[in-house]
């Protein structure tokens, strides 16, 4: 039975930064077009998660368990973003009867 | 009582502190005795003083206070120093200064501001102090910067009249062109002399003789330049060509001011100053020549000037002017004790003058003009009494102070240069002439004023009349602590005086004259002054000739010239103020309006013009923005690939 780590290391790093990269930029390009603001929290949720990957590979890769623990961190504070934002959404709902972000263009010079 | 020196000027420093402080609280009674009884006060320790002095072997005492500026090689001690000439000035500034405070608890009864004036009164008396007992230059420039305040402030007393106001101005202005002079001078004297205090430079001075200052294409000797720029410092405080302009101004004050500040002390300051320094006068010959050309030309400019003026006030301003010049046309050709003693007795006659004019003018309810007055010999007799006193005194007739002195001034005139005496001579004449003019247009004839201040008339009180007497009494027993060899006397003052004056007596040989010129000369000079009086008496009391009044009237050339005074004003107006106000307004509406404000405005504006463009890019677009930062971070990446800031392994 290998350990999580054996098998985590069966795969080469270049595979996981690749694929983080990948995630990663899906997530920018979802941010960058979408319009919905609730596709554009999943897409940030895309690329914070796409970071969490890479830390703990790399964390693997250098026995250093720190690269783990942020990860934690980073779950903490997304969940807290996600609490926040979608409280927000939810009030521009209310007000707009859209979650469309475009509409919300009224601040400016 | 020398070494309680600090006494002398503390006195008055904290009548002043009082009266300035507390003036809004104190009844007029107490600040009046509280002003006078400080420069009292002084005076006693300035007589202990003197007669200890008197007695004393050593004529000079230096009295150090504090050490006041240490920097390097530059030391400048706070000192005090004690000897003849100093000693007999603290007598004058103290005495005639406690007199004039007597006589303005009278004079200024009814006016508003009578503690602010006791106040002023005696800050000046503390910085003309300062001034004549400094042991440097450093300390006698703070006297002499402090004392141009005081005058400054003491002229505008009346300042919402703008024309007292501007008068002020314009001797504050006069005087700092004087005090730039002085300044510079002292900065020589520090520069060749690696000292300020007078009693190491005086000993060294005759070696720095030969020592010449470089200037763009000429040579001056070093005591030449330095002397100079004394002179030009004495020019502006002593009020002589070319900055005399401004103390017939200074009139404007009240009349206490101007006997106090404008003829009996501030004035002389610059004569005072020049006695003080003779040693380098002396050894600057060419300086002297133009201090006796100036003095005799001020002398002769101003008298001529006093011939028409109807300002009984002006009449006198002139005069001092004139007397002014005579001093220096003393110190010029020599004569230090003469100027000196010239000082002391003008100190005497013309403050006795002033406060005589002060009480007439007092009496006819602020009315100057001469041609309104006339007759009042009967209703003010102890003015008129004392007022013909000093007007005797200053035409110069034996035996009242101002002939002994005047005299020895033109004694040694003649010895030096015939042509000077004889031009100094025509000089006395106008000066009696023109103060016998202005005694029988005030006191003789019939009153020409309203009925109304005819029904005023009234003598002055006591508290004015006392000084009056008293500086009549010095005006003719004055000139006896001077009176020459030839009539009999020791000549006291030149004797107490030798200390402060043999350096430069050796240095130039006065030829002795023999006693049969000097009589010549004084029988010259008192027919001339006689004859001068019959005129102005077959003028003005035979022929009861009265000035006409009015601007248009048609006058002869000369006589209109000197009633405008020469155009003087007018001509440093055209000179001097007009380019002056011309440069300003080019400097005001192109370099600052145009070029200044528009450099400064300009990068305003054009903050806010880029501004505009950049704000556009604030859409309110969330989309933009993301996209924005993305790219942001992308070309931050993508540079520190390339230029190697974020390190990639």
């Amino acid at each position: 039975m290998q350990t999580v780590t054996q098998t985590i290391q069966s795969v080469p790093l270049n595979h996981y930064i690749l694929f983080s990269a990948i995630i990663f930029a899906i997530g920018v390009i979802g941010v960058l077009i979408r319009r919905n603001a609730i596709v554009i929290f999943m897409s940030v949720e895309l690329m914070l998660n796409a970071v969490n990957v890479l830390l703990a590979a790399f964390s693997v890769y250098h026995n250093d368990a720190s690269g783990q623990v942020f990860v934690f961190f980073i779950m903490a504070l997304a969940a807290a973003e996600v609490a926040v934002g979608l409280a927000i959404i939810v009030m521009i709902y209310r007000n707009t009867h859209s979650t469309d972000i475009n509409v919300l263009n009224k601040l400016k010079w | 009582m020398i070494n309680l020196v600090w006494l002398v000027p503390l006195f008055p420093l904290i009548g002043f502190l009082i009266n300035g402080l507390v003036r809004n609280v104190l009844p007029k009674g107490l600040v009046g005795f509280i002003g006078s009884f400080s420069v009292l006060l002084s005076f006693c320790v300035s007589v202990g003083i003197f007669v200890e002095l008197n007695n004393s072997d050593v004529k000079s005492f230096i009295i150090p206070l504090f050490d006041w500026i240490q920097v390097g090689s530059l030391s400048i001690p706070f000192s005090f120093q004690v000897d003849p000439l100093s000693s007999l000035m603290l007598l004058i500034v103290t005495g005639i200064g406690f007199l004039i405070h007597v006589y303005s608890i009278g004079y200024m009864h009814s006016d508003a501001g009578f503690a602010k004036f006791f106040s002023y009164l005696n800050l000046f008396v503390f910085f003309m102090l300062l001034l004549v007992l400094g042991s440097n230059y450093v300390v006698m420039f703070i006297g002499w910067e402090g004392v141009g305040l005081c005058s400054y402030l003491l002229i505008g007393f009346w300042f919402t009249n703008s024309s007292y106001a501007s008068a002020a101005k314009k001797a504050f202005v006069m005087n700092r062109i004087g005090d730039l002079g002085f300044l510079i001078a002292v900065f020589l004297i520090y520069s060749t002399f690696g000292s300020v205090e007078f009693s190491n430079i005086f000993p060294q001075a005759a070696n720095f003789t030969d020592a010449y200052l470089r200037l763009p294409g000429m040579k001056l000797g070093i005591l030449t330049a330095i002397t100079l720029l004394l002179f030009v410092g004495a020019t502006g405080k002593s009020a002589q060509i070319p900055l005399f302009t401004w103390l017939p101004d200074a009139m404007a004050g009240p009349t206490p001011v101007s006997a106090l500040i404008h003829a009996a002390t501030m004035v002389t300051a610059g004569i005072y100053m020049i006695a003080r320094s003779n040693v380098l006068f002396t050894l600057a010959p060419l300086t002297l020549d133009v201090v006796a050309i100036i003095g005799l030309a001020t002398a002769i400019l101003a008298a001529t000037i006093a011939l028409t003026q109807t300002d009984i006030k002006k009449v006198l301003a002139y005069s001092t002017v004139s007397q002014l010049g005579y001093m220096f046309l003393g110190l010029g050709v020599g004569a230090y004790t003469g100027a000196f003693f010239h000082l002391i007795t003008h100190a005497f006659f013309k403050a006795l003058l002033f406060l005589g004019a002060g009480s007439v003018i007092h009496a006819m309810s602020n009315e100057q003009d001469m041609r309104s007055m006339g007759g009042l010999k009967k209703k003010l007799p102890i003015t008129f009494l004392t007022m013909l006193v000093g007007t005797i005194a200053i035409a110069g007739l034996p035996p009242f102070s101002g002939f002994f002195s005047k005299d020895e001034i033109l004694a040694h005139v003649y010895e030096h240069n015939k042509v000077l005496w004889a031009i100094g001579v025509i000089g006395a004449m106008f000066t009696a002439f023109y103060m016998l003019r202005m005694l029988f247009l005030t006191f003789y004839g019939n009153f020409r004023g309203t009925i109304e201040q005819e029904s005023h008339l009234h003598e002055s009180p006591k508290s004015m009349t006392i000084p009056l007497i008293v500086l009549a009494i010095l005006s003719i027993i004055g000139g006896f602590i001077g009176i020459p060899e030839v009539l009999g006397g020791k000549h006291w003052l030149a004797e107490f005086l030798t200390p402060v004056f043999s350096p430069s007596y050796a240095i130039t040989t006065t030829p002795v004259m023999d006693h049969a010129t000097e009589y010549t000369l004084m029988v010259v000079s008192i027919v001339g002054v006689l004859l001068a009086i019959t005129i102005a008496y077959l003028r003005y009391i035979k022929r009861k000739h009265v000035p006409v009044s009015g601007e248009s009237v048609e006058r002869g050339f000369l006589a209109k010239l000197s009633y405008h005074k020469y155009y003087i004003d007018e001509l440093y107006d055209a000179l001097i103020g007009r380019p002056l106000n011309a440069l300003s307004r080019f400097f005001y509406k192109i370099m600052d309006k145009s070029i200044i404000d528009g450099l400064v405005n300009g990068s305003g504006k054009a903050a806010v013009e880029t501004s505009k463009g950049f704000r556009l890019l604030q859409t309110g677009n969330i989309g933009f923005y993301i996209f924005m930062m993305v790219f942001g971070v992308i070309a931050l990446l993508v540079y520190g690939y390339y230029y190697g800031f974020i390190i990639f392994d």
